[in-house]
């Protein structure tokens, strides 16, 4: 069982090094990153040099104003698309010149998803959707249906397995969406505006939900938000502007004390529930 | 992706829009349909022309006396008097691959059996009829060479006559009175059915040659010579030797056209065969035609359908679905379609053959070439249409996809 590669693929990512200082290799590795989109004099040039490191188990905000750059850097950290120039290593393989299918498989087994919108496939089981990642890396009908229980059951809702989007609140529909961001295994969560279709308690639930898969799992957590609400759940903030990193800092110094307190406050709140 | 579950997913995605599905279909279930019930009714038809060509008698040549034409007037075919009975035994004896010759002359007469009587047909031959025509007798027997020489009054009446003069059996034996003449009833034939052009075969009675020559019309010429030749191949070479022979007995000199003319009736149906064949073409050709406005309505179906699932499909993307998976998806769906359509069109095409036979008599043949057809045909439609669909799919950017609205 356990010489298995499909069990390997499920094991919880590499346990977290919660001695941040130095430790470990670099789960993301940024070098000079460009993005120009069209040519010429019509040219937008929407990431002008960006560099970043991120090590395991980081739970980094990424902000800055719409037009900043910071939707296109996670583009790129997400695999979804191929730099200008620069240079990208994921989890030490160098990803900014694979093809479209490499990317897929990198998107597959290494990143987790998730969108503002939730994004579920609707007239499909809650079960179904977390299944979808692991029918597109080939695992076995037996172990997909068993993992996605699983995932159900720790993000929550595993009375929930065979309900629809259309039958699920919001905020259950983005546990979903986490559930199935977990399905394979990634080492990485990527969430754009994850709360940004929610109401505050449902945002709290979600981000709480985002603190323990980073505390406990040792999940590397990426989100992008304008909220610095929601940047106050961080670790560390990286601020865009104009296609360029103008501020990197824990976030300690970044959010302003109220919003970290509140943070706190709806943390032990969700926890107690 | 296994094949199991891109199916799973397919049918999933037709299942949510059944109505949708459902139409689409339409257009492959009526080309898959056509394509059967064409191929049945064509297939049906020549079967029926083979058939007839059998019925009339093998490689069947009939000789018939030409036209009088005096003061510019023609008379029109058949108003010859040339043709004699010394003719027919002359080409029975010395054409060589004439498998037989048998004359025959017509009229037409009230046949009266005790307190019942009958309009029909008086045919006057030999004993070769039987052979030239490919017919038999279901009672009794045909008439002999001897009754022939004879002038014997005998008769053998086709399976119509005999119905409605003898509707309880008993015709052997009977006496039959044709204008005046009492027969000596000795056979009833084989039922034939109807001719190709409609005319009941069996509404007759049949009497010696010379019978029907001396007591009946007063004649001193036949009708008609039918030769037949001994097999398909040689037919043309009877024509000519039959030709030849006549020429020389009816002393026509070089300069003389022909006073007789030769028919060979299978060419006849072999054009009538040709036709049937046109037909089964053209009708092929509507199917084929449907077949492509279905692959059409497929086409725009799933076009439709990848609009409506951009997001679904840059989900499928930022998950890991390669560009091969997406296109395999909407391909398998496309062909699902068409399958399903495929084959609710070979149930209705079977459906609508079988009520075509029923309803309306006409003869169908189903071959299983053509189910087999059908389906391959859907199947074609399926990967031909949903192909292009399914590529504008794989080439989604997912940025794009995902953020569709």
């Amino acid at each position: 069982m356990t010489g298995d590669s499909t069990t390997a693929v499920y094991a919880p990512a590499q346990a977290s090094d919660r001695s941040r200082a130095g430790g470990g290799d670099p789960l993301i590795e940024v070098h000079d990153l460009t993005k120009v989109y069209g040519e010429g004099a019509m040219a937008v040039h929407a990431l002008r040099g960006v560099s970043l490191v991120v090590r395991p188990g980081e739970f980094v905000a990424i902000m800055g104003p719409s037009g900043s750059g910071k939707s296109t850097f996670m583009h790129l950290l997400g695999c979804l698309d191929h730099p200008t120039s620069g240079s990208y290593r994921l989890a030490g393989q160098e990803v900014s010149r694979l093809s479209r299918d490499d990317l897929a498989a990198v998107r597959n087994r290494r990143i987790g998803f998730v969108f503002q919108s939730f994004n579920l496939l609707a007239r499909t089981t809650a079960q179904e959707n977390v299944e979808l990642p692991l029918l597109y890396g080939s695992v076995p009908r037996e172990a997909r249906v068993r993992r996605a229980q699983e995932l159900l059951q720790q993000v929550g809702l595993g009375d929930r397995l065979g309900f629809r989007p259309s039958e699920l609140s919001g905020g259950q529909q983005q546990r979903v969406a986490i559930a199935r961001a977990l399905a394979n295994g990634a080492p990485l969560l990527m969430a754009d505006e994850p709360t940004g279709n929610l109401d505050s308690a449902s945002s709290a639930e979600i981000m709480t939900l985002f603190r323990h898969l980073n505390r406990n799992e040792g999940i590397t957590v990426i989100v992008v938000t304008h909220d610095v609400n929601i940047a106050a759940w961080s670790e560390r903030v990286v601020t865009f502007k104009d296609g360029l990193i103008v501020d990197d800092r824990p976030s300690a110094e970044a959010v302003p004390l109220a919003a970290r307190e509140a943070a706190t406050r709806a943390a032990s709140e969700e926890v107690r529930a | 992706m296994s094949l199991t579950n891109l199916l799973r997913i397919a049918w999933q995605a037709l299942r949510r829009n059944v109505t949708r599905s459902i139409l689409t279909m339409l257009g492959i279930i009526i080309g898959v349909g056509a394509v059967i019930t064409s191929m049945a009714i064509g297939s049906g038809a020549q079967a029926a022309v083979l058939a007839q060509i059998e019925s009339l008698g093998a490689n069947l040549l009939v000789v018939v006396p030409g036209a009088i034409t005096t003061g510019g007037i023609s008379l029109g075919s058949g108003s010859r008097t040339t043709l004699k009975l010394p003719d027919v035994a002359a080409i029975a004896q010395t054409v060589p691959d004439a498998a037989g010759a048998a004359p025959y002359s017509q009229t037409s007469a009230q046949v009266v059996a005790g307190g019942t009587n009958w309009y029909t047909v008086v045919g006057g031959t030999t004993p070769s009829y039987t052979t030239v025509r490919s017919w038999s007798v279901a009672q009794g027997r045909f008439l002999s060479q001897a009754e022939v020489d004879q002038a014997a009054k005998v008769a053998v009446l086709g399976n119509t006559v005999a119905q409605n003069l003898f509707p309880s059996g008993g015709a052997v034996g009977a006496t039959v009175v044709i204008k005046n003449v009492p027969f000596k009833v000795i056979g009833v034939l084989l039922a034939k059915g109807q001719s190709g052009f409609g005319r009941d075969q069996d509404d007759v009675v049949m009497v010696p040659i010379t019978t029907l020559l001396d007591r009946l019309t007063g004649q001193t010429w036949v009708n008609t010579i039918f030769v037949s030749a001994t097999t398909p191949e040689t037919v043309p070479a009877v024509v000519d030797a039959t030709e030849r022979l006549l020429r020389l007995r009816h002393h026509l000199t070089a300069s003389q056209p022909d006073d007789f003319s030769i028919r060979n009736i299978a060419d006849v149906q072999q054009v009538r065969l040709a036709t049937s064949q046109t037909q089964a073409l053209l009708l092929a050709g509507i199917a084929v035609v449907s077949l492509i406005v279905g692959g059409i309505g497929i086409m725009n179906i799933m076009l439709v359908s990848v609009t409506e699932r951009t997001r679904e499909i840059g989900l499928r993307m930022a998950v890991g679905a390669r560009g091969r998976d997406i296109l395999l998806q909407f391909l398998v769906e496309a062909l699902t379609l068409a399958c399903v359509g495929g084959l609710i069109g070979i149930a209705i095409g079977l459906g609508t053959a079988q009520g075509t036979s029923a309803l309306g008599h006409w003869p169908v043949l189903v071959s299983p070439f053509s189910i087999v057809l059908g389906f391959v045909s859907s199947l074609l439609v399926g990967v031909v249409f949903g192909f292009y669909p399914a590529q504008r799919a794989a080439a989604l950017d997912p940025i794009v996809a995902l953020r569709y609205e």
